[in-house]
């Protein structure tokens, strides 16, 4: 067993030194995986696209348990991977833990703060860009009820389904706002068939626009929306494409620049905070060949106006995480 | 095993490897007849070291009932699986009507015409006697062709032999007789030449018994050639023509059944002098030790299983309790023995010498009986008498476990002691082989009721409780768990017999009940009954009115 | 029937299921065009060639070890215990409150205090099941895989709403004080001069699972407990012919059963996270199911195999890691093992029987 032991072990030294060449950078997606057509695959495309201009290289994992979350940060920053990227807040313990142990390796966090001196951390104001395509999908209700398909009930989808209310509310202060979340537990991110359920139930109480930030739930709730002939607003991407003139806008966050920053800065990236919003178009809304059929010059002016208010301070978007309160909804 | 191979599941389209011989035709049979109709030679089959067929070498002449007899655990059932395809055996040949056989599952054995009725039958509850009869030989994928061609021949074969059976009639709404009578049906569909019968008389009334014999003789007249296995000395004398003795693997005797009696049968079994009479002084009753009054029991489904029995047990005494299986008698043992219905309800008065015994609740479960020191020798000693994967060891506190006595502090059990009680148990009741790391289900029958007997008759019990005790028990095992038993009547015990075996009852009972239906029929002495009166009562017809119960 | 030596039951069929699973394994990595040579050198020396892999392969046979107990004792009554992923969560609920709202001076003193609290919560989880068993006859294996889904309900519930501390977006409690953080292999090891890496999250708790498969060993084996539970097991009419009330011990085993599962929270939540976090628990008690029916009802096989799925899991993350085999593709290669060292054993048994059969045959000749 010794001799089998320190074998092994010999090998994986070897291993390890052939392994460690280069700086390359690292990209570690959560739980939800790499092709979840939301988030992680967002920050997938943005390290593609870094990979595609510069022809170098970088490491990945999918992770599939909590405990991979330290270990896959502490494996790549031993082998001299640099700078470490993380989608997801859920990265924010460990993260805290082994940033000070590696202090030459740059990290960048995304959708949470970590303070360490060689973290760069990247927040959304979600929020904001919630509020806009609120206000887009009161404007085009005949019915005066919208709806929202969170995937699962944590406060980041409370944050994004607050936002959302405000800007309904302050386009229409009677529009009824119809919420539910897919479930309880991850797997509410990747579950089209409930998403799909949900869309079915909320058109039945009258909703005729409905914003899904669901992850993968979302191409149940997008697709179901279309064949029900009403609207429906997709998220994180673009997601304008999946059904045309039947996606009313998608509230865009633009993980993928954020990945492709990083990446692009290398070794070298700035630590710090970093607040990706309407101002740096870290989130907006889109419009495209897709969709400006639905958007009328009115629409756009409106929206135009309350993002530049937005920028200004003149509107202030209640921000679900600051409190753990919405004033516009319910849960 | 069996079932998975069992004739029903054995038809699955090609993978009947063809047998080496063909069923004999009907035109064939007669002048086949001096060919014996099946011929053993020098078949051996192991276990690993157990050698449960040695060298076994028969000759069956067609056209005649020829009877299997030994203890178990001698090798027949082995002999018999080798037969029907379900072993294959180590060595030696088997000739059908003097051809050769190569019989390698039972769908060979089927084509090459042998039928098994077994000891546990294989039909279907739900089904019908037709669909069960055509179960696994149907002729095409539509039931419709085959349940017709079915129902002709059934009722041509039911009219040759006298099986009248209602094809329409769903199994479980008929009697056990009748459901062996499929079963006959069934391999005589499948055109068995050779039928095979494995303790058929287990499950029946005298009376049906004796229809069973009937039918055998009119197949036996139509050139069917039967093989009997049983271990009923009394059964062998009255149905075969010729009848082999196994013992231990080996065939040490066949006998032409009118050149034999009974005493040398038992003794070529055995391979010792065997008493087979029940040697007894006369009881001598004492004081009241069970009184029981107009008790009732319910069954979950709401069905009466007991309906008001009233029995009075005195020390000394043996009581036997005579009946069909099914007729309240293990209802009867289980309420005294603490293992009351979980859903049912239990009504009336059991007093134990003056106390009253509770019928309901933890007080009273198997432990409050055994404070009451009432032992019990449970009827199903597999399932509840033992635990067949415990040790022995284990099994020798089955019950008593939570005595003081056998444990060595408040949290862990002396299991040092129990071995030793264990091994100093077997040793004096004879149980083979006395090795206490041996599961229970690893020793036969007749050694797992000495072990039950063991632990219950050693606790001196003012009231034993015993439910068939030599069910599946070999001859040598069954004169000593009588003596026993007896042996605990002397000592001043009330006994409380319950056995389907009739002979039994009449042997060893000091009084005999006969039950029927929940309820008592009647009470006779052994001297003044027979089984014919008995089984009248058994089948719950009441003509006499003496000795009726008080 | 004939029978096989112990040796061949026990070492023989485990192994010759791995080696199918292997090479079946082996198969799929061919087909999306890896080596399966270097994955599996991957895996076996990521897992096993450091003491860094070693310590990751513990943490998660921690996990495994109780989880697995949890599901044999339940097996000795011939329970199916489903529920140990809901036990183990909510028993991770219990860990998080001993340790939250209590300021204990020292980590041995939390650590008595959680195992307690994660048992009692695990038990009170599977002590509903079990009572719908023994008095209703609701089946245990339905009830328990719906409190699973019960479990994860309320755990989210509380932590969105109740346990996360304000501003927080992660749904998950706050960090455990520092006084409490439970000793890594690395500091355990340290004063006796043994490097072990510092890394891996593998801890004291390790220890408490090796007592626990030492104290299930003396409950089967050795104590009147443990005797009724598997007379029950074996037959339930000799229970109640022996005096054993089957609710008892349908009730009392659940709760064992469920507060060996709710002792997982140790281990995972006090020794890895240092918080409570929603899906904790990551399937280890639906692994337990396998671990418990690979280690055929022994605490000593229930310990081996639960590091052979430490050793799958782990091997499982270097493969994620340095390959680019998806990951569903490595859950595929875990599953296989599964499926054939827990499912399909009789595949193997019956084939070998017959071999054992054939060569005594020729022995005898």
């Amino acid at each position: 067993m010794t001799v089998f032991k320190s074998f092994l072990g010999a090998t994986a030294t070897l291993a390890l030194t052939a392994g460690a060449a280069l700086a390359e950078p690292a990209m570690i997606y959560d739980l939800g995986g790499k092709f979840d057509k939301s988030f992680n695959e967002a920050a997938f495309g943005g390290a593609q696209r870094w990979s595609e201009e510069t022809g170098e290289e970088f490491y990945e994992i999918e992770l599939q348990s909590e405990a991979q979350r330290e270990q896959a940060l502490r494996r790549f920053a031993e082998r001299g991977a640099n700078p470490i990227v993380m989608a997801g807040f859920a990265f924010a313990d460990a993260l805290g833990e082994v940033a000070p142990d590696y202090p030459d390796t740059k990290f960048v966090i995304i959708d949470m703060v970590v303070e360490e001196p060689n973290v760069r951390s990247v927040v959304f104001n979600e929020h904001e860009g919630s509020y806009l395509v609120g206000m887009l999908a009161a404007e085009a209700s005949e019915s005066g009820t919208v709806g929202f398909i969170g995937g699962m009930d944590i406060p980041l989808i409370r944050k994004f389904a607050c936002g959302y209310a405000q800007g309904v509310k302050a386009v229409s202060p009677d529009a009824e706002i119809i919420a539910n979340m897919t479930g309880t537990t991850p797997a509410a991110w990747n579950d089209p068939v409930k998403g799909s359920e949900l869309t079915k139930a909320q058109i039945s109480q009258g909703a005729d626009v409905i914003y899904a930030a669901a992850g993968g739930t979302g191409v149940g709730v997008l697709q179901t929306a279309a064949d029900e002939g009403i609207l429906s607003i997709g998220v994180d991407s673009n997601q304008n494409y999946m059904h045309p003139g039947k996606v009313l806008t998608s509230m865009t966050k633009r993980v993928d620049n954020a990945v492709y920053d990083a990446f692009s800065e290398g070794a070298d990236l700035e630590p710090g905070f970093v607040v990706m919003g309407l101002s740096n178009d870290g989130v907006g809304y889109a419009v495209d060949e897709h969709n400006e059929a639905l958007i009328t010059d009115d629409m756009t002016a409106a929206v135009e106006k309350a993002s530049d208010d937005i920028a200004s301070g003149a509107i202030t978007v209640h921000d679900y995480t600051s409190d753990d309160s919405c004033p516009d909804l319910q849960f | 095993m069996q079932d998975r191979n069992g004739p029903e599941s054995a038809t699955r389209p090609g993978d009947s490897p063809a047998p080496a011989v063909q069923p004999p035709k009907a035109a064939e049979r007669g002048m086949s007849s001096a060919q014996p109709a099946i011929e053993l030679k020098g078949i051996s089959k192991a276990f690993g070291p157990v050698q449960a067929n040695k060298d076994i070498s028969i000759s069956v002449a067609p056209g005649t009932i020829h009877g299997i007899i030994g203890e178990n655990g001698a090798g027949k059932s082995t002999l018999m699986s080798i037969l029907y395809g379900f072993y294959r055996a180590d060595r030696g040949e088997i000739f059908i009507n003097g051809q050769k056989a190569d019989i390698t599952d039972s769908q060979a054995a089927i084509a090459a015409g042998i039928g098994m009725v077994f000891q546990h039958f294989k039909l279907v509850e739900n089904f019908t006697v037709l669909e069960n009869v055509i179960l696994g030989a149907e002729d095409g994928r539509l039931l419709r062709p085959s349940l017709a061609k079915a129902r002709r021949e059934l009722k041509a074969l039911a009219s040759e032999y006298g099986l009248d059976v209602d094809p329409d009639a769903v199994i479980h709404d008929i009697g056990v007789g009748f459901q062996q009578r499929v079963e006959i049906l069934k391999a005589l569909y499948r055109q068995a030449d050779i039928l095979i019968l494995d303790e058929p008389t287990g499950v029946l009334t005298p009376a049906e018994a004796d229809q069973l014999f009937r039918i055998l003789h009119r197949l036996k007249d139509e050139g069917k050639t039967i093989i009997l296995i049983t271990h009923k000395l009394r059964e062998i004398m009255e149905a075969t023509d010729t009848v082999s003795v196994m013992r231990r693997g080996e065939m040490v005797a066949t006998r032409k059944t009118s050149d034999t009696g009974p005493e040398e049968l038992a003794e070529l079994m055995v391979g010792r002098k065997v008493l087979l009479r029940v040697d007894k002084t006369p009881a001598k009753p004492g004081a009241d030790v069970l009184q029981i009054e107009d008790l009732k029991v319910t069954d979950e489904s709401g069905v009466l299983r007991l309906k008001g029995i009233d029995l009075t047990l005195k020390a000394g005494e043996i009581l036997g309790l005579a009946g069909v299986a099914g007729n309240g008698q293990s209802e009867l043992l289980e309420v005294l023995g603490g293992m009351l219905p979980a859903v049912g309800t239990v009504t009336g008065r059991v007093r134990m010498k003056g106390e009253v015994l509770p019928l309901s609740g933890a007080a009273g479960d198997g432990k409050a009986r055994r404070a009451a020191h009432i032992g019990h020798v449970p009827e199903d000693r597999q399932r509840a008498g033992l635990v067949m994967d415990f040790f022995a060891w284990e099994n020798i506190a089955f019950g008593y476990h939570a005595d003081a006595g056998y444990q060595r502090s408040g949290l862990f059990m002396d299991n040092q002691g129990l071995r030793r009680e264990a091994a100093d148990k077997m040793d004096r009741y004879d149980v083979r082989p006395p090795d206490p790391w041996l599961k229970a289900k690893s020793f036969s029958g007749g050694n797992q009721q000495k072990i039950v007997l063991a632990r219950e008759i050693e606790r001196k019990p003012s009231l034993l409780l015993v439910g068939q005790p030599t069910r599946g028990v070999d001859i040598g095992a069954i004169e000593f768990i009588h003596r026993e038993i007896v042996a605990l009547r002397d000592a001043g015990a009330a006994i409380l017999l319950v056995s389907v075996e009739l002979d039994e009852i009449l042997s060893l009972s000091d009084r005999i009940a006969v039950m029927f239906d929940g309820k008592i029929m009647g009470e006779r002495l052994p001297g003044e009954t027979d089984e014919k009166e008995l089984g009248l009562l058994m089948a719950g017809m009441n003509n006499a009115a003496s000795g009726e119960a008080a | 029937m004939e029978k096989m030596p112990a040796w061949a039951d026990v070492v023989l069929i485990p192994l010759i299921s791995l080696i199918l699973a292997a090479a079946i394994s082996a198969l799929v990595i061919l087909f999306i065009g890896e080596s399966p040579a270097e994955a599996l050198n991957l895996m076996v020396t990521g897992a096993l060639g450091s003491t860094y892999g070693w310590g990751y392969t513990l943490y998660y046979a921690t996990n495994f070890i109780f989880t697995g107990l949890a599901v044999t004792v339940a097996f000795h009554a011939r329970l199916f215990n489903i529920g140990g992923e809901g036990q183990a969560m909510i028993g991770g609920l219990g860990v998080a409150v001993a340790c939250l709202y209590v300021p204990w001076p020292h980590w041995s003193l939390a650590l008595v205090a959680a195992c307690i609290s994660g048992a009692v919560f695990g038990a009170a989880w599977a002590a509903i099941p079990a009572w719908l068993q023994a008095k209703r006859g609701s089946h245990i294996v339905i009830t328990t895989i719906m409190f699973n889904f019960i479990a994860a309900a309320v755990l989210n519930y509380l932590l969105v709403n109740v346990m996360r501390p304000t501003g927080s977006m992660d749904p998950a409690t706050e960090r455990f004080a520092e006084t409490i953080h439970l000793p890594t292999l690395h500091e355990l090891l340290a004063p006796f001069s043994i490097a072990f890496s510092k890394a891996p999250p593998a801890n004291v708790s390790f220890l408490v699972a090796i007592l626990a498969c030492v104290a299930v060993w003396a409950l089967i084996w050795r104590t009147r407990l443990g005797y009724e539970i598997r007379a029950f097991g074996h037959t339930e009419t000799g229970a109640v012919y022996a005096g054993i009330s089957p609710v008892k011990i349908i009730v009392v085993t659940m709760l064992i059963s469920g507060g060996l599962a709710g002792l997982m929270g140790i281990n995972n939540v006090m020794g890895e996270a240092e918080r409570l976090v929603l899906n904790a628990t990551e399937g280890a008690g639906f692994i337990g199911i396998a671990v418990a029916l690979m280690g055929r009802g022994h605490p000593a096989g229930v310990f081996l195999s639960a590091i052979l799925f430490g050793f799958l899991y782990q091997g499982g993350a270097e493969l994620a890691l340095w390959t680019s085999i998806p990951r569903e593709l490595i859950v595929v290669i875990q599953a296989l093992v599964i499926l054939f060292t827990g499912a399909l054993d009789n595949m193997v048994r019956m084939p070998l029987q017959q071999v054992f059969a054939a060569l005594r045959r020729k022995e005898s000749t």
